[in-house]
């Protein structure tokens, strides 16, 4: 079997010298930007906002709400999930659909007048191993509570860009490294957009834990191994 | 400075980033990184280099750092060219530019360029990327905000700047577009340095007593030069509104007063508004008043940043880092620091430095809030640690 190995990540942040100073130029410029850019402000954000959380989950709707004070469009661009998007340029057309649709009920323009304009960017990840590995689930969840958060956004968010079907580095490993089918299934339907790094991580461990006294149970009575769906 | 190596670094830094450091340094062990600059003394960028050098060193990097020679011709050229840079007008002569590429040239003659990756910080040596050899990744870390140039002076330097492989710039906001990639790397602060390092609170009063600042009212404190776009008088004008309302002294600590004919002026002005006022305090420090400024943002309950233009503000971070409520002018990086309500405050108006800094005074449950969401604030985005993983990080993917 292959064993786990964890990964840590960090950001080098390139610039891409386009900035919008309002939401049509944001629009403008949001269909022309590389799809590297449209990653990195949607979810790329993870990263950056672990200790000091954004208000919202992308770095458009928190430039709405915060530099252009536009509440509406915040709201509106919050609620996108790249989980309903499974292609970057999905969730780029959707973003620019509610962009269009919100500007086209407007009179005016809504702009940046005291806050600061919208500044894209793009990353790229440089990885290192960390030094922990799992060979068993046991380990595996000793690792998942120990690893740096950057970490788990590696595997949990990184890793599904680089893999096919949505399936990330943890659900890979837990079908086919551990066997164990449906606490993959389990770990795939998390929600990683939908809290913190810290909160994917604790409903990662807690699935875990669950697979474990599974595991522990089925050990003292022949069964199968592995959470309910 | 107590500290040595990067271990030292373990108890200040997040979780995890000295072992990532250290895997990183894996990586590229055995890579040439050669910094060069123009002063090895003095300023944010020597104060920075003479840390992050030997730390990349006791990663497996063999890092150096090489100064530029130059004439006080050259360097009165190259201050023209650095105020140009960032929007002043100035008068630059053909023969002053031939003076820049003079030095530049005689200095490729006598520095060694080779290395997997050179870093050159500023306008000054710039121009050594036209002797610049094969196999060498060639890096412009610009560390001022070149975003409104003179355009004469700008158009001059750019077809160098266009001769690197990247540019690195502390703000996007600062950079101007390029054809060559632009990396965003702020600047950060060293938690163990002298100016920033624990301080036991007996030497913190000590300091305090030998620099005739009584503790017996809430302190006000901004650290900067005396400069304009500081703002010293407004901070005093911000002061008296506040005073109405509640004591409290304001300490105005600075230097480059003493070689800058500017600063003596607005120092002159500063006193002039201070007038026979005896709770507020016009410091002027030494460049090397490192354990003062220290001791004085410890002492402090709110610090001030009321920039009307600003680099990026590293006055801010440090004060953060000690867990202080800070309140700074919306511009250049500290908005990058200052996330309003959360790791502090920034404000456009002398009214607006009042209000926050008595809402601080009057809710010190606010202010302590404040202050340690700050400090990590700082310990994720602004420490040398950071700063170091970002340049091995280049070093990684620009000379794999």
């Amino acid at each position: 079997m292959t064993r786990f190995e964890f990964m840590d990540c960090r950001q080098l942040i390139q610039i891409l010298g386009l900035r919008a100073d309002d939401e049509q130029e944001l629009a403008d410029l949001l269909a022309e930007v590389p799809q590297d850019s449209v990653y990195h402000h949607t979810h790329g954000h993870f990263l950056r906002h672990g200790f000091v959380g954004a208000p919202y989950p992308n770095d458009f709707a928190t430039w709405a709400v915060t530099q252009v004070r536009d509440r509406a469009l915040g709201e509106r661009l919050a609620v996108v999930s790249p989980l309903d998007h499974p292609t970057l340029e999905d969730l780029r057309q959707e973003i620019l659909d509610i962009l269009d649709d919100h500007l086209s009920r407007l009179n005016i323009v809504p702009r940046v007048i005291f806050g600061e304009p919208f500044e894209f960017i793009q990353s790229r990840v440089v990885e290192v191993p960390t030094g922990i590995e799992a060979g068993s689930l046991a380990e595996f969840r000793t690792g998942l509570a120990t690893v740096p958060a950057s970490a788990i956004y590696f595997h949990a968010i990184e890793s599904a860009r680089r893999l096919p079907h949505t399936q990330t580095d943890f659900t890979v490993w837990l079908r086919e490294g551990l066997g164990m089918p449906v606490l993959a299934s389990a770990v795939g339907r998390l929600d990683p957009y939908a809290g913190s790094l810290e909160r994917l991580r604790t409903e990662i461990v807690r699935l875990c834990d669950a697979a474990l006294v599974g595991e522990a149970d089925a050990s003292v009575r022949g069964g199968e191994v592995g959470v309910q769906p | 400075m107590k500290n040595t190596g990067l271990a030292a670094y373990r108890d200040v830094a997040p979780p995890g980033t000295v072992e990532f450091l250290s895997r990183l340094g894996e990586k590229v062990r055995g890579r040439t990184f050669r910094h060069i600059n123009s002063t090895r003394q003095g300023g944010g960028v020597a104060e920075i280099l003479m840390r992050l050098v030997p730390l990349m060193n006791d990663l497996g990097v063999r890092a150096d750092w090489e100064v530029l020679e130059g004439t006080s011709e050259f360097f009165r050229v190259t201050k023209a060219f650095h105020n140009a840079l960032q929007g002043e007008e100035q008068v630059i002569t053909e023969e002053m530019y031939q003076d820049y590429l003079d030095c530049n040239q005689h200095n490729a003659t006598r520095l060694d360029l080779q290395a997997d990756l050179v870093m050159i910080h500023d306008p000054q040596p710039a121009a050594l990327v036209l002797r610049r050899e094969p196999g060498s990744a060639w890096v412009w870390r610009c560390h001022i905000d070149v975003s409104r140039p003179q355009r004469r002076v700008w158009t001059f330097l750019r077809r160098y700047v266009e001769q690197f492989d990247a540019a690195i710039f502390s703000l996007p906001a600062f950079a101007q577009r390029l054809p060559i990639p632009q990396f965003l790397v702020y600047p950060s602060i060293d938690p163990l340095s002298d100016k920033n390092r624990d301080l036991p609170e007996a030497e913190v009063a000590g300091i305090l007593h030998r620099l005739e600042i009584p503790r017996d009212k809430p302190i006000l404190l901004q650290v900067s030069r005396f400069d304009r776009f500081k703002d010293p008088v407004g901070v005093i004008n911000a002061y008296r509104l506040v005073k109405r309302r509640t004591d409290c002294r304001l300490v105005l600590a600075g230097g480059g007063a003493i070689d800058d004919p500017e600063g003596k002026l607005v120092l002159a002005e500063v006193r002039e508004a201070a007038g026979q006022d005896a709770d507020i305090h016009v410091l002027e420090l030494p460049p090397d008043a490192h354990l003062e400024i220290n001791a004085l943002q410890r002492a402090a309950a709110v610090v001030l940043q009321k920039s009307t233009r600003e680099g990026f503000g590293l006055t801010v971070a440090e004060a953060m880092w000690k867990a202080k409520p800070v309140i700074g002018g919306a511009v250049g990086g500290i908005t990058a620091q200052l996330l309003y309500d959360v790791t502090g405050y920034t404000v456009h108006s002398v009214e607006g430095a009042a209000y926050r800094t008595l809402f601080l005074l009057h809710n010190p449950e606010a202010a302590i809030r404040i202050g340690r969401i700050a400090r990590e604030h700082v310990r994720r985005h602004f420490l040398i640690t950071r700063h170091l993983a970002e340049y091995l990080m280049l070093l990684h993917e620009l000379t794999a």
